[in-house]
C-alpha cells in the first residue's frame, strides 16, 4: 500500500506533464487547421479577382503630335507618354513607386511631384527627391507606321534610367 | 471616459449599419443618403466621428498618466501590454472606419497603407494581396476592411476591454501613494457615491460629444477617383506623425523597422527590472519633474531642428543614390547611439534612477510624435512642402 502511494506520487507529475503536452499539441493542431481554413478562404478571392492577363494595347497617337521634352497624359491607359529630348518615347506608370499614389506632371517645374510624400521624378522617371526608392515603372512602347502604341499589361520595374529603355522611331 | 466613448461608438455604429452599403459603387452614395436624407443621420455620423477622435486623445493621455505615475510595475505588467494592444486596436478601428465611405481620403489611405505592407521582407507582397483581396484596390478590399471594422475589431476590443478592467481591479484599483498601514482609511460605499459621480461625468462627456457633433461635421471628400490623388494627401491627424516619418526615411525603415522598434520597446518596458516609477507619485519626484520638463523642451526643439534640416537637405540635394543607407541604416544607427548615450549620461553622470530615465524616454517618444503631428497638421501644404498654415 505504502509502496503503491509512493509510486503514484513519483509517476503522477510525469503523466500530468505528458497529458498537458498532448492537449497543447491538439490545441496547436486545431489552431493551425482554423488558420489554414481561413487563409485558403481568403486566398481564393485573390485568384478570382486577378485581372485577366491579356495584352491591352493603348494607342497614344501619331509621333508628330509629341514634341521632344514634353510629357502627355494618356488617361485611357493610366500612364504618361514622355517624349525625351532626342525624340525617343518612354511610357511611364503614373503610380508612385513609394506607396502607390498617383503622380501628376508639373509643367512649370518640369518634373513629376507626388502629393502624398513629396517624392519627385524627372522627365525620364528617375527619382530626384527621396523617399521614393526607384524610378517610375515603364510600359513597353512600340511605334508602328508612325503611331505610338503602349502595352499596359506588362509593368517593367527598373533601378535607373538607361537610354535603351526608350523607344526610338 | 473611454468606456463611455466606446459605448457611443457601438450605438452610433449600429445605427449607421442600417444605411451603409459596403460595395464600391454604393458606399459613397449610401453615406450621402445617410447625411442628407436619413433623419439625424448627419448627427449620428458626426457623433461617431467625434467619439472616435476623442477616444484617441483619451487613450494617449491615459497612456501618459500610466507611464508618469509608475502604474506599469509589478502586478500590472500584463495590463500594460493589454492596454497597448487596445491602443493598437483603437487606431486600426479608426483607420478601417475612415476607409468605409470610399471617398478620396479612403481610397488613397487604403492604397498607401496596403502598399506599406508590400515593403515587409519575404511575405510582404503576399500580405498586400491578402489585404487587398487581389492585386488592385477595389471591391474585395472594401469588403475586407468592412468586416474588420464591424466584426473583428469591435469583438476583440470588447474582450480586451473587459480583461483590461478586470486586471485593474485585481491589481487593487488605480495606483496610489503607499500609505502607512496603521492609519485607518475612510471608505465610502460604491453605490451610490462612486456610481453617481461616474454617471455624472459620463453624462457631461456625452453632452460634450453631442455638441461637438452639432457644430462640426465629419469630413467627407469627393468620391474616390483612382486617377488623381488629392494634393496634399494627408492622413487624419493621429497618423500624421507617422506620415512625417515617411517623408524623411527610406520606406522599409519608416513603415517597418522604426514602428516595430518603438512597439517592441513599449511592450518590453515593464519587464525591465526597476523601470517603473514609485507608484502614485507624478514624475516620481521633484527631480523627475524637472527632468520631464527638460526632456520635453529639448525633444521638441531637436525634432523641429531635425525636420527643418532634413527638409533643406531634401530640397537642395542632387539625386540621391543609396537611400537605403543614407535614409535607413544611418539614422537608425544614430538614433540607437543617441538613446544609449543619453541613458549613460542620465544614469551614470547625473545619477538619475533607471525608472526616471525610462520615463524620460517615453516622454521623448511622445513629444517627438506630437511635434511631427503638429507639423503635419498645420505646416504641410501642397506637395507636402513646409508652409505656414
Amino acid at each position: 500500500m505504502v509502496e503503491n502511494q509512493n509510486k503514484e506520487t513519483t509517476e503522477n507529475p510525469d503523466r500530468r506533464r505528458f497529458l498537458n503536452q498532448v492537449w497543447a499539441f491538439f490545441g496547436l493542431v486545431a489552431a493551425a487547421e482554423f488558420g489554414w481554413l481561413g487563409l485558403s478562404f481568403m486566398n481564393s478571392r485573390k485568384e478570382r479577382n486577378r485581372p485577366a492577363k491579356t495584352e491591352s494595347i493603348v494607342t497614344a497617337g501619331s509621333v508628330e503630335r509629341f514634341t521632344p521634352g514634353t510629357v502627355t497624359a494618356v488617361p485611357v491607359g493610366q500612364f504618361y507618354l514622355a517624349c525625351l529630348g532626342d525624340g525617343s518615347f518612354l511610357a511611364l506608370s503614373r503610380t508612385c513607386t513609394h506607396l502607390g499614389c498617383s503622380v501628376p506632371w508639373d509643367e512649370e517645374k518640369n518634373k513629376f511631384v507626388c502629393p502624398c510624400h513629396g517624392s519627385t521624378f524627372s522627365l525620364t522617371g528617375e527619382v530626384l527627391t527621396a523617399p521614393a526608392p526607384r524610378p517610375l515603372d515603364t510600359y513597353p512602347v512600340r511605334i508602328e507606321n508612325g503611331i505610338v502604341k503602349v502595352d499596359t499589361s506588362v509593368t517593367q520595374k527598373r533601378e535607373r534610367f538607361e537610354p535603351a529603355q526608350a523607344t526610338r522611331i | 471616459m473611454a468606456a463611455v466613448l466606446v459605448g457611443l461608438l457601438f450605438l452610433t455604429g449600429i445605427l449607421q449599419l442600417f444605411v451603409y452599403q459596403s460595395s464600391v459603387h454604393q458606399a459613397y452614395a449610401s453615406v450621402l443618403t445617410l447625411t442628407r436624407e436619413v433623419p439625424f443621420g448627419l448627427w449620428v455620423r458626426n457623433i461617431h466621428h467625434w467619439s472616435a477622435n476623442l477616444l484617441v486623445v483619451a487613450a494617449v493621455l491615459h497612456l501618459l498618466r500610466v507611464a508618469l505615475t509608475g502604474a506599469f510595475g509589478q502586478g500590472r505588467r500584463l495590463n500594460w501590454v493589454v492596454g497597448l494592444f487596445l491602443l493598437f486596436l483603437l487606431l486600426s478601428a479608426n483607420f478601417t472606419g475612415y476607409l468605409l465611405p470610399w471617398d478620396q481620403l479612403a481610397y488613397w489611405a487604403v492604397t498607401i497603407c496596403t502598399s506599406m505592407l508590400g515593403y515587409i521582407p519575404i511575405c510582404g507582397p503576399w500580405l498586400l494581396e491578402l489585404f487587398r483581396g487581389g492585386s488592385e484596390v477595389g471591391g474585395p478590399t472594401l469588403a475586407n476592411f468592412f468586416v474588420l471594422h464591424v466584426a473583428f475589431i469591435p469583438g476583440s476590443l470588447f474582450v480586451l476591454m473587459l480583461w483590461h478592467f478586470w486586471l485593474v481591479r485585481r491589481a487593487g484599483g488605480l495606483v496610489q501613494v503607499k500609505k502607512d498601514e496603521q492609519v485607518p482609511v475612510d471608505r465610502v460605499p460604491t453605490v451610490p457615491d462612486l456610481v453617481v459621480r461616474e454617471a455624472a461625468f459620463g453624462l457631461l462627456l456625452i453632452a460634450f460629444v453631442l455638441i461637438l457633433a452639432i457644430v462640426w461635421d465629419a469630413p467627407l471628400l469627393e468620391q474616390a477617383n483612382p486617377g488623381m490623388s488629392p494634393n496634399p494627401a494627408k492622413a487624419p491627424w493621429y497618423f500624421l506623425g507617422f506620415q512625417e516619418l515617411l517623408l524623411h526615411l527610406h520606406p522599409v525603415f519608416a513603415t517597418l523597422v522604426w514602428p516595430l522598434m518603438g512597439a517592441l520597446a513599449f511592450l518590453c518596458v515593464p519587464f525591465w527590472a526597476d523601470s517603473s516609477l514609485p507608484t502614485g507619485v507624478w514624475f516620481g519626484s521633484a527631480r523627475g519633474r524637472t527632468l520631464a520638463v527638460w526632456t520635453s523642451a529639448v525633444g521638441a526643439g531637436a525634432t523641429l531642428a531635425l525636420v527643418l534640416t532634413d527638409n533643406l537637405l531634401l530640397q537642395s540635394a542632387a539625386p540621391v543614390s543609396n537611400t537605403l543607407m543614407t535614409r535607413g541604416l544611418l539614422p537608425t544607427g544614430l538614433l540607437i547611439a543617441l538613446l544609449a548615450g543619453l541613458y549613460f549620461l542620465l544614469v551614470r553622470k547625473l545619477k538619475y534612477t533607471r525608472a526616471e530615465t525610462v520615463m524620460a524616454g517615453i516622454i521623448l517618444t511622445l513629444v517627438v510624435l506630437t511635434v511631427c503631428t503638429i507639423i503635419g497638421v498645420w505646416f504641410r501644404g501642397p506637395e507636402m512642402h513646409l508652409s505656414w498654415p
